[in-house]
C-alpha cells in the first residue's frame, strides 16, 4: 500500500524545525511502523539524504524507547500498543500520517523523533524506590502479601517510562508515571515504611521538572501503551494529602 | 598463558563461603577512595553499580540508552529460577546445580555453578523486598511454576514481564544511588575502547552520543555488563541496539575470549514475515508448559490447523521424548522444530514454523487461566501477526537468543586482564554450552548483586593504584584509535547501508553457524567473511558526521565488530569436533540424532587470544573437570 510521512525533522536542539513529506509507495502491511521507518532511512540513505532519528531498541513494546505522535496520538491508533507494535495493516492504502516528536517542556527535542526523557529518571531518583540494601532481605514468603494487592500492584509496575502519558496531556503533566510508581510500591507492604516520603519527593521533582499539573483529562490513560489507570492518580492523591497530613517532609513551594 | 580459573577447593557446598572468607576487604572508610566504572545497566550491570553504590564506592555508571531501565534485561519475559523448594517438590541447591551443568552440557565449571545455585535464594529475597511484584497464590505466599527442561516448579515469576520487574528493582535501586551522589549516570554513552596502563584495566574510551565527543574516563577497575552478541545474525529476539562493542574492544585490547561458538537458538519466536523484517519476537518458553508442540504427519499438508484432525498430528516433542515432553531444553526443542520442517511438514507461508497449540489447554483449564498465564504473550502474537491463539494454534520458529560464549572470567569474575571484570552475559562462565530457562536473570543478579562486590574488594584491597590522568598516553592513544574508526568509517562513502552488510553476515552465519554446523559449512563461511568484511569497510555509506547524534555511525561501529567477532565464532566451531549444548555439529551426533559430546578431547573451555585482524587467534583451554556431576549423555526420554 500507498503511504504518505509528514516527519518532523530537526537537526538539533537550537535548529528550528520543520515537517518534511515523503512517498511511501509499497509499505508491506506485516511491517511494523519501525520497520516502515527503516525502509524510508533505507532510501534517504541511497539518495544521500539524511536518515531520520528515531528512538527504538527492544520493538517488542517494554523497553519504553519509542515513541511519536503519529496523527496527533502518541504511538499512534491502537489502543494499548507502542509504535514498535503497531502494525501497517492498521493503515489503509493512500493514508497520510504525521510524525512529531512527543512535545513538553520538560522533554526537550534532541534531533528529529528523539527527545530528551531524563526527567523521568530524575523523579524516580527522588523517591521511586524501596530503600533496601543487599543482602538485608529476610525471606521472600516471610512478608505475604494479598494476591489482589500484588495484581494491582503490577498493573501499575507495567509502566515502560516511554512519555506517552506527558506527550498527550495537554498540561504536559507527569501524573500518569509518578502515580504509576506510587502505587506501584505503595500498594505493597514492602513499600510502606517510606510511603509518605516517596511521594512528596517524587512529586516535589516533577514540578521541578515543570511539568504541567494533572486536570483529570484522561488523555493520559487512553493512550498508555500499557493500559495504566487513572485511578493511580487517584491514590496518588490520597497518600499525597495524606503525607501532608502526616505533617512528614511536605512539598517545598515553588 | 596459564588460565587459573581461581576455583576453591574441597566439598563444593562451602567453596563460596570460604572463598568470601578468604577475601581481602576495603575499609568502609575507604571505599569511597575507589573508582569503579560499570558499563550496562542490565540486570547484571545495573544491579552491581547499585550495590557498589550502597557499598560506599564512588561509581561511573554508562548505557547508550537514553535511561538505564532500558536496557534489554526488560524484555525477559520467562522467570527467574531459585532452589526455594516452596512447593516441597524435591527441589533444592543441589539439584538447581546438577540440571544446570547437565542442561549446559558439562561444559561449565562445577564451582562457578554451584555457587549461582546457591545464591538463587537471595536474589528472590532482595527482589521482594525491593517490591518486585511476584505473582502470588491468594494466601499472599509466592506463586512458582515449571519452566522450560526442569521437572520442579522453582521459576518465579511477574505475568510474562518478570525481566522488566527484576530490571526495575535494579533500576530503581541504581537510581537511589545516582539520587545520592554515590553514582554517576553517563546515559547515551557508548564505551568504544577499554584504556590499559601497565597491564591493568584502568578506564574507558567513551563516544558520546549526542554530541560525538570521544572522551576517556579513568578508575580503579571496569566491569563490563554489557551483554551478548546475538546481534551478530541481525535477525534475532535481541533489542536493536545489543551489540558486542565493549566486549570485543576489550578482547582486542588483551581479554580472552571464551567458547564464541556456544550461541543458544530459542525454539519459540514468532516467525520470519519479511525482507523488511527488523528483528524476532520471542515469546516465553512457559507456553510449551500449557501449549503443545506439533506439525501435520503428512509433507506439504496446507489445510488449516483446525481442519488437521487429531490423528494426522505429530506431537513430535511428545513423541520423542515422552517423559519431558514439551518441555525438553531449548537446543533440542529448536533442532526438533527444524529437523521437522527440513522434512518439509513446516507449516505457514513459508514453512518455516510449527504450531504451538493452547487447545487442550484452554479446554482443560478454562479460556481465563490461560489468560491470566500468558495474557500479554497472546496479546503480543495477536499483534505481530493479526491472528488469534484463543481460536487458531500459534506458529514458531527458532531464533538467535542468547549467546553462553563471551569474555573469559575466572571465579572472582575478573578477565585475564587485571582489574577488568565481566558479569552477566557479557562472560561465559555458568552455562556452559547451552542456557536452561529463567537462569539468565538469575545468573545477573547473582554477579551483581552478591558476587562482583564481593570479590572486586579483594582486588582493590590488594593492590596499589598509582594516579592516572584522563591524559595518560594509553588514553590518548585509545581516544585517537576510536576517532580513527569513526573517521574511516564515514570516510568510506561508499554505497551500501549498514543494514544491508549486516543482514548479509547475518544470513551467512545463520546458515553455516546457526542451530546445525559442518567442517564444510564453517569452512564456507570462514572463507566468505573476511571478504564480506573488506567489502564493508570499502563500501559502507554513513552520512552525517560524527559530531552529533549519528545512529548510522553507531551501528556502523557495532557492524564492524560483528564481522571481526563472527570469523572468531565459526573457528571456535570448527575447532570444536563434537556436539555439545547449542553448538550441534551435524559430523557428531548418535543414531538418535541427539548431540554427541567428546568428553576426552573437548572437556575445556576455549579462550582465544586476540593476534590482530586478519591473524590466526590463538587458542587457550581452560580444563573442565567434574568431581559431582559425573558427565552423562543428556537423556530426555
Amino acid at each position: 500500500m500507498r503511504i504518505t510521512l509528514h516527519i518532523w525533522r530537526q537537526r538539533n536542539a537550537s535548529d528550528k524545525g520543520r515537517m518534511v513529506r515523503y512517498e511511501l509507495p509499497n509499505v508491506s502491511e506485516h511491517m511494523s511502523f519501525l520497520e516502515m521507518l527503516d525502509v524510508l532511512n533505507e532510501e534517504l540513505i541511497t539518495k544521500g539524504e539524511d536518515p531520520v532519528a528515531f528512538d527504538h531498541d527492544c520493538r517488542e513494546g517494554i523497553c519504553g524507547m519509542c515513541g511519536c505522535m503519529v496523527n496527533g496520538v502518541a504511538h499512534g491508533p491502537l489502543p494499548e500498543t507502542t509504535l514498535c507494535q503497531l502494525h501497517m495493516r492498521h493503515f489503509k492504502d493512500g493514508d497520510e500520517l504525521y510524525l512529531e516528536p512527543w512535545r513538553a517542556k520538560a522533554f526537550p527535542v534532541v534531533k528529529d523523533l528523539v527527545v530528551d526523557r531524563t526527567a523521568f529518571d530524575r523523579i524516580i531518583a527522588a523517591g521511586g524506590f524501596i530503600s533496601v540494601a543487599t543482602g538485608s532481605a529476610p525471606d521472600g514468603n516471610a512478608v505475604l502479601v494479598p494476591k489482589d494487592n500484588a495484581e494491582r500492584s503490577m498493573d501499575a509496575a507495567a509502566c515502560i517510562g516511554c512519555g506517552a502519558c506527558v506527550a498527550m496531556c495537554p498540561n504536559a503533566s507527569a501524573s500518569l508515571f509518578v502515580s504509576a510508581k506510587i502505587a506501584h510500591l505503595g500498594l505493597l507492604p514492602q513499600g510502606q515504611p517510606e510511603r509518605e516520603r516517596r511521594v512528596t519527593a517524587m512529586v516535589a521533582q516533577a514540578n521541578q521538572e515543570i511539568f504541567g499539573s494533572c486536570t483529570n483529562m484522561g488523555e493520559c490513560e487512553a493512550v498508555c501503551p500499557k493500559g495504566i489507570k487513572l485511578e493511580n492518580i487517584a491514590l496518588m492523591n490520597r497518600h499525597f494529602l495524606g503525607a501532608n497530613w502526616a505533617g512528614r517532609e511536605g512539598v517545598e513551594a515553588d | 598463558m596459564e588460565l587459573d580459573s581461581k576455583c576453591p577447593t574441597g566439598p563444593i557446598e562451602t567453596r563460596w563461603e570460604r572463598h568470601r572468607f578468604n577475601l581481602k576487604l576495603v575499609n568502609p572508610a575507604n571505599k569511597r577512595k575507589y573508582t569503579v566504572i560499570v558499563v550496562g545497566t542490565g540486570l547484571a550491570g545495573g544491579s552491581t553499580a547499585a550495590t557498589l553504590g550502597e557499598l560506599g564506592y564512588n561509581v561511573e555508571c554508562f548505557c547508550f540508552q537514553d535511561s538505564p531501565r532500558r536496557a534489554h534485561s526488560i524484555a525477559a519475559q520467562g522467570g527467574i529460577n531459585a532452589a526455594k523448594n516452596y512447593h516441597n517438590d524435591g527441589d533444592s541447591v543441589y539439584r538447581l546445580f546438577y540440571d544446570t551443568v547437565k542442561g549446559g552440557d558439562f561444559r561449565a565449571r562445577e564451582s562457578n555453578v554451584y555457587r549461582l545455585a546457591a545464591i538463587s535464594l537471595d536474589i528472590i529475597d532482595q527482589c521482594v523486598a525491593q517490591g518486585v511484584p511476584f505473582a502470588r497464590e491468594y494466601s499472599g505466599y509466592l506463586d512458582n511454576r515449571s519452566f522450560g527442561g526442569a521437572q520442579v516448579s522453582r521459576t518465579f515469576y511477574a505475568r510474562g514481564q518478570t525481566g522488566q520487574q527484576l530490571l526495575l528493582g535494579a533500576y530503581q535501586a541504581l537510581e537511589r544511588q545516582i539520587g545520592t551522589g554515590m553514582v554517576k549516570m553517563h546515559p547515551r554513552s557508548e564505551m568504544l575502547d577499554l584504556i590499559v596502563i601497565d597491564g591493568r584495566a584502568r578506564g574507558i574510551v567513551t563516544r558520546d552520543l549526542l554530541t560525538g565527543k570521544v572522551e576517556s574516563h579513568i578508575a580503579d577497575a571496569v566491569v563490563l555488563g554489557t551483554g551478548g552478541y546475538g546481534n551478530v545474525f541481525y535477525l534475532s529476539t535481541n533489542a536493536k541496539g545489543c551489540n558486542a562493542t565493549a566486549i570485543w574492544r576489550a578482547h582486542k585490547r588483551g581479554a580472552l575470549f571464551a567458547n564464541p561458538c556456544f550461541t543458544q537458538i530459542h525454539p519459540t519466536c514468532i516467525p520470519v514475515s519479511g525482507e523488511y523484517q527488523s528483528k524476532l519476537t520471542l515469546m516465553s518458553e512457559s507456553l510449551r508448559n500449557d501449549g503443545r508442540i506439533w506439525v501435520p504427519l503428512k509433507k506439504g499438508d496446507k489445510r488449516k490447523a483446525s481442519e488437521i484432525p487429531e490423528a494426522e498430528r505429530d506431537y513430535f516433542l511428545e513423541r520423542k521424548y515422552p517423559s519431558f515432553g514439551n518441555l525438553v531444553p531449548r537446543d533440542v526443542a529448536s533442532r526438533n522444530a527444524k529437523a521437522v520442517c527440513d522434512e518439509g511438514r513446516g507449516v505457514g507461508e513459508t514453512g518455516l514454523a510449527v504450531y504451538l497449540d493452547l487447545r487442550d489447554s484452554i479446554a482443560r483449564l478454562g479460556k481465563n487461566v490461560i489468560k491470566e498465564r500468558y495474557g500479554n504473550l497472546i496479546d503480543m502474537y495477536n499483534r505481530i501477526t493479526g491472528e488469534d491463539p484463543y481460536q487458531a494454534p500459534m506458529r514458531i520458529f527458532p531464533a538467535s537468543h542468547y549467546t553462553m560464549g563471551g569474555l573469559w572470567v575466572d571465579y572472582n569474575l575478573m578477565s585475564n586482564i587485571p582489574g577488568l571484570y565481566v558479569i552477566g552475559e557479557a562472560n561465559f562462565s555458568d552455562h556452559g554450552a547451552n542456557r536452561l530457562g529463567a537462569s539468565a536473570l538469575m545468573q545477573g543478579l547473582a554477579d551483581g548483586y552478591f558476587v562482583l562486590p564481593n570479590t572486586i574488594g579483594d582486588y582493590l584491597a590488594s593492590n596499589k593504584f598509582p594516579k592516572v590522568e584522563a591524559s595518560n598516553p594509553a588514553a590518548r592513544q585509545a581516544e585517537q584509535e576510536v576517532a580513527a574508526i569513526t573517521q574511516r568509517l564515514l570516510g568510506a562513502k561508499g554505497t551500501r547501508s549498514v543494514d544491508a552488510c549486516h543482514r548479509e553476515l547475518g544470513k551467512l552465519l545463520w546458515e553455516d553457524c546457526g542451530m546445525g554446523r559442518t567442517a564444510q559449512g564453517l569452512k564456507h563461511a570462514l572463507s566468505q567473511i573476511p571478504e564480506m568484511r573488506e567489502r564493508f569497510w570499502k563500501d559502507v555509506k554513513v552520512l552525517g558526521t560524527g559530531e552529533e547524534l549519528n545512529q548510522s555511525l553507531e551501528k556502523a561501529g557495532r557492524v564492524a565488530d560483528f564481522f571481526e567477532l563472527a570469523e572468531l565464532m565459526c573457528l571456535d566451531a570448527l575447532e570444536r569436533n563434537e556436539s555439545c549444548g547449542g553448538h550441534f555439529r551435524e559430523e557428531y551426533q548418535t543414531p538418535e540424532g541427539e548431540a554427541a559430546r567428546d568428553d576426552e578431547h573437548y572437556s575445556y573451555a576455549a579462550a582465544w587470544e586476540f593476534r590482530g585482524v586478519g591473524n590466526a587467534p590463538v587458542l587457550h583451554k581452560e580444563p573442565l573437570t567434574f568431581d559431582y556431576v559425573h558427565p552423562s549423555q543428556r537423556s530426555y526420554k
